[in-house]
Formats: C-alpha cells, sequence, structure tokens
C-alpha cells in the first residue's frame, strides 16, 4: 500500500488562499490552475476547502467544483460549511467524490451516519480541527478554528468511525501553516484507535516532516498546502489573474516564506521512496520501496 | 445501431456512487454517456457502464426495485461491452458475504468477501483499502514497467504490468474460475482479482475515472471496444 499525498486547496470566493493556524488568509492564485498542476505532478487526490463558506454563499465552490473534475481524474474531496444531506449531494453532484464534514457533524454527529448510509462511508469524511490544551488533551475546534466546542478530539474520532466516516481527516490547528512540522502525538493517538484511514494535515515545513508524520504519526494520508504552494506561486504569474478581494501583498512581492522550504510533488516522493515509504510516482514512472 | 455520431454508454444510476467522474471519464474518450435508470435505455446503448459504491445488499434490493436484473443480464448475453466499477464488480457475481448473504446478478460465477477477514495478526493494514495500489498480470513475480503482452486487446491494454489504480473498498470478488481473472491486487496478506474479463464482460475493483491517466486509458480501450463490437453486431456479408 502506498501513502498518499494529497494537495490541499484552501478556497475563498474564486480564490485559493492560504494562512496561519488557518487565520490571515494570504491570495495565492486560481485553484484550477494548481489543481491541474498537481494532478499533472502525480497528486493522489485533491482537496478543496472552503474556508468561508460558513458566511457567505457557495455559488463558485460549485463552478470550481464542475470545472475541476471535468479535466482532473483523481478523488477530490470538498469540505467546507456542509450542513445538510442535500448539501452534500450538491457537491457530488457538481463533481466531488467525497465531502468533508466539521462543524455540523459535531454538532449532530447522527449526520455522519445519515450521510455514510446514503452515500457510502467511503464517500464521507470527517474533518477534525484540534488544538493542544495546556493539559495534555485535544479540543475539537469548528469553523475553522473559530469556535471551541468542548469535544475531545480523541473521543470524536473514534465516535465519528463508529458513526460510519470512512475516512479521518486530522488537522492540528497549532501547526498548520506555520512550517513547524506536523503534530505527532495527535496523529498517532487517532491513527492508532480507528481502523480507518487517517489523514495527517497542518505543519509541513520540510519533506522530512511529511517522512515523520507517516513513520512516527501512522498517518495514512498527508495534506499538504504551503510547502507545495509556495514554490508554485513562484512558477507563475498569478497576480494579474486574481479576481474579486482579498489580501494580494504577498502574491505581488512573490517571496518566500522563511520557516517553509518550499518543493514539489515528486521531490516530496522522491524524498519518500528514498526513506522507505511507498509512493505512487508521478506518470509514467514506478517506484517502489 | 446507429450510423454516425458518438458511440453511447448508458451509466447506469441505482443511486450509489459519483456517477459524475465517470461520465467526465467516459466525455474524455469521446463517448456520449447518458446517466439513467430506465430499463430501454440501457438496453439502447451500445455500451453498459454499472458503477457504485455502498452496501451489496441494498444496491441488489434498488436493482430488483427499478426492474434492472434482468436488463443487466441481458445486456451480459447480449455481446455489447458492460464495465461494472468497485461495487459494480462486485455485483456481477453470484453472491456476497457483504452483511449477511446476498444473491448478486450472476453474471460471473463466483462471490465476494472481506477484506477483513483476510487480515492476519501481523500484517494488519486498514480497511477499507482506500489509495493507490499496483494491478499485476500474475501477481508480484511479473515483470514490472513493461506494457503486458496478456493484456492486449482487454481493456488494460497498453498498460504497464504493475501500473497503479486507486481502490476504495473493504470486499473482493472470488471469481471461481481463475480464468477470468485479468490483473491481481496484494493487499497486505490478501492476494484478489482486481480486474477480470470474460468475453464482452469487464469489471475492475479500482476506480479507472480516478485512476489519473492510466485510468483514463482503459476508458479510451472501451470506446475501440465499442466500435469493434459494432462492427462485429452489424449486419452484413462479413457476419
Amino acid at each position: 500500500m502506498t501513502v498518499r499525498i494529497i494537495p490541499r486547496l484552501d478556497i475563498k470566493g474564486p480564490n485559493l488562499v492560504k494562512g496561519i493556524h488557518l487565520e490571515g488568509l494570504r491570495v495565492l492564485g486560481r485553484p484550477e490552475w494548481f489543481a491541474r498542476y498537481y494532478y499533472e505532478q502525480g497528486a493522489d487526490e485533491l482537496v478543496y476547502m472552503d474556508v468561508v463558506a460558513s458566511l457567505y454563499q457557495r455559488n463558485s465552490l460549485l463552478d470550481i467544483i464542475a470545472r475541476t473534475s471535468r479535466e482532473i481524474f483523481i478523488p477530490l474531496t470538498v469540505g467546507g460549511g456542509l450542513r445538510t444531506i442535500e448539501d452534500i449531494r450538491t457537491v457530488l453532484r457538481a463533481g466531488a467524490d467525497k465531502v468533508s464534514l466539521n462543524t455540523a457533524a459535531i454538532r449532530r454527529p447522527e449526520l455522519i451516519r445519515e450521510a455514510s448510509r446514503r452515500f457510502g462511508s467511503s464517500t464521507i469524511l470527517v474533518s477534525i480541527e484540534a488544538i493542544r490544551k495546556p493539559d495534555g488533551r485535544y479540543e475539537a475546534y469548528t469553523d475553522n478554528g473559530r469556535e471551541r466546542t468542548g469535544v475531545d478530539a480523541m473521543e470524536w474520532a473514534v465516535r465519528a468511525a463508529e458513526l460510519g466516516a470512512g475516512e479521518l481527516m486530522v488537522t492540528s490547528i497549532d501547526r498548520e501553516g506555520t512550517g513547524k512540522g506536523f503534530d505527532l502525538e495527535l496523529t498517532r493517538t487517532i491513527a492508532g484507535s480507528v481502523s480507518i484511514p487517517v489523514i495527517a494535515c497542518g505543519g509541513a515545513g520540510t519533506v522530512d516532516h511529511v517522512t515523520r508524520v507517516v513513520k512516527e504519526g501512522k498517518a495514512d494520508a498527508v495534506c499538504l498546502a504551503s510547502i507545495l504552494h509556495y514554490r508554485a506561486v513562484r512558477l507563475h504569474d498569478f497576480a494579474a489573474e486574481i479576481r474579486g478581494e482579498g489580501n494580494v501583498e504577498y502574491l505581488k512581492a512573490r517571496r518566500g516564506f522563511s520557516k517553509i522550504q518550499d518543493t514539489t510533488l515528486p521531490d516530496v516522493k522522491k524524498y519518500l521512496t528514498e526513506q522507505g515509504i511507498a509512493c505512487r510516482m508521478p506518470t509514467g514512472e514506478v517506484c517502489h520501496a | 445501431m446507429r450510423e454516425s455520431g458518438p458511440a453511447r454508454v448508458a451509466i447506469v444510476d441505482y443511486g450509489m456512487g459519483n456517477l459524475f467522474s465517470i461520465k467526465h471519464a467516459c466525455a474524455f474518450a469521446g463517448l456520449q454517456a447518458v446517466i439513467t435508470a430506465a430499463g430501454e435505455e440501457i438496453v439502447a446503448a451500445d455500451a453498459v457502464i454499472l458503477p457504485g459504491m455502498g452496501a451489496f445488499g441494498d444496491a441488489m434490493q434498488i436493482l430488483r426495485d427499478l426492474d434492472l436484473v434482468e436488463v443487466l443480464r441481458d445486456v451480459a448475453q447480449s455481446g455489447k461491452p458492460l464495465l461494472g466499477v468497485c461495487l459494480g464488480m462486485q455485483l456481477l457475481m453470484a453472491e456476497s458475504f457483504e452483511f449477511g448473504r446476498h444473491q448478486g446478478l450472476g453474471i460471473i460465477e463466483g462471490d465476494v468477501v472481506s477484506l477483513q477477514e483476510g487480515m492476519d495478526g501481523a500484517r494488519r493494514l486498514k480497511v477499507p483499502q482506500v489509495g493507490w495500489n499496483r494491478v499485476w498480470r500474475t501477481g508480484q513475480a511479473a515483470g514490472e514497467g513493461a506494457a503486458s503482452p496478456a493484456w492486449r486487446d482487454t481493456l488494460l491494454d497498453s498498460l504497464s504490468d504493475g501500473e497503479f489504480m486507486y481502490f476504495v473498498h473493504s470486499f473482493y470478488p472470488r471469481p471461481a474460475d481463475p480464468g477470468v481473472t485479468l490483473s491481481l491486487t496484494r493487499y497486505g496478506p490478501v492476494e484478489f482479482t482486481s480486474s477480470l474479463a470474460r468475453g464482452n464482460v469487464f469489471a475492475c475493483q479500482f476506480h479507472p475515472e480516478r485512476s489519473g491517466p492510466q485510468g483514463l486509458r482503459i476508458y479510451r480501450n472501451l470506446a475501440a471496444r465499442i466500435t469493434a463490437a459494432a462492427v462485429g453486431r452489424a449486419p452484413g456479408p462479413t457476419s
């Protein structure tokens, strides 16, 4: 079995954005361009996360999903603000293969059971966004890290799996966007307590961080964002294409972000393979540990 | 049959699975696909795709409620290409042991069993299997990389032995006749039939429409097969 490397694209309106701790969003470009680029580079799946869906209408997201699914033939997961069975059906009909639930599932856990029964477990991811507390416990947050829930993240992971989630996407909000590395304890504890796959999310600053979250964190798949986006941004002049409002100062300057050693998907997979972790190599090549 | 226009594929809509990614893959291969649960539309198509995700028993019940069981058996008999994907592959089998014992379509002799039961303690892997795994012509020992001659003129034509495909499943089919097995895939201690072919019937446990450029080759091969099958059925001096 291979470890999946999954670019995560946070979307605000028509734009790809990236923040730190899920805040302070910078506009990076058009998500469709990044999706196509990552597909050609050998991405194993893609995640689209509508980071402000709870607050705004989402028609532009549905357009982005529809355009992407016509030209990208790998699994596409869509999350952000999905509240009902009908919301899920809408994004699946637009072309998503899976959906990710967080806020609505914590408010009403039965949604996981209903959705997995209706669309199949493998279609339903539960996203757990956690912050480590001073006592060492992890608390689940909702609304992209804005709202605390009082729910213990570890207990919630087990419950979500029992309710029929097909996979768990586990994000450390503490590490998200910082480049300081994944929260290995968070990932390892959850991966050890459920039988479904766990996708680690938040914190990659070097390729070695990716290796560690697989080997020590026991992740079945890894989401990458800044570490790939910042390199991609340097390859393409996006500033002229940006529509809508947002912080584009970063994009105009096209500077890197010092904590993050940006890289490419083939280089990540090459490094993992050298470390004895089996990956699917980009189109046309085969490589194994 | 029609004289011109793109070949028409019916994607059987029984309410389970992402039919849209299959439709987009068909469009990529130049096929005009219609998502339908209407028996007459399925019978009239040049080829039929049986997709699916979810539980075997539920799926069979829906197919019965929609009066599609005999329709699909007729398609299998007709010589038109019939492609089963994921649960759609499992449904072709005679029976499944997913949450009890269920009758399948019985188009391919054999049964469907759990990946979980095959896991031994030492090499226990996550179930469902979610992700990319290799498809081999005759198990791991086969020559890697080169296009497999054994797949020539099948829907796996031009794919390399050991190619990666995208899987999402907790159960796998066990055809009674090993001769129908087109590819094998290993997941921990379990080696299973990841694709099979018998005449006009082809099925894969993986999702070719989610398996990148290599998966799309299967849809292109399907398009070529549809043309060939239509020619073969056409009345004329050569038939």
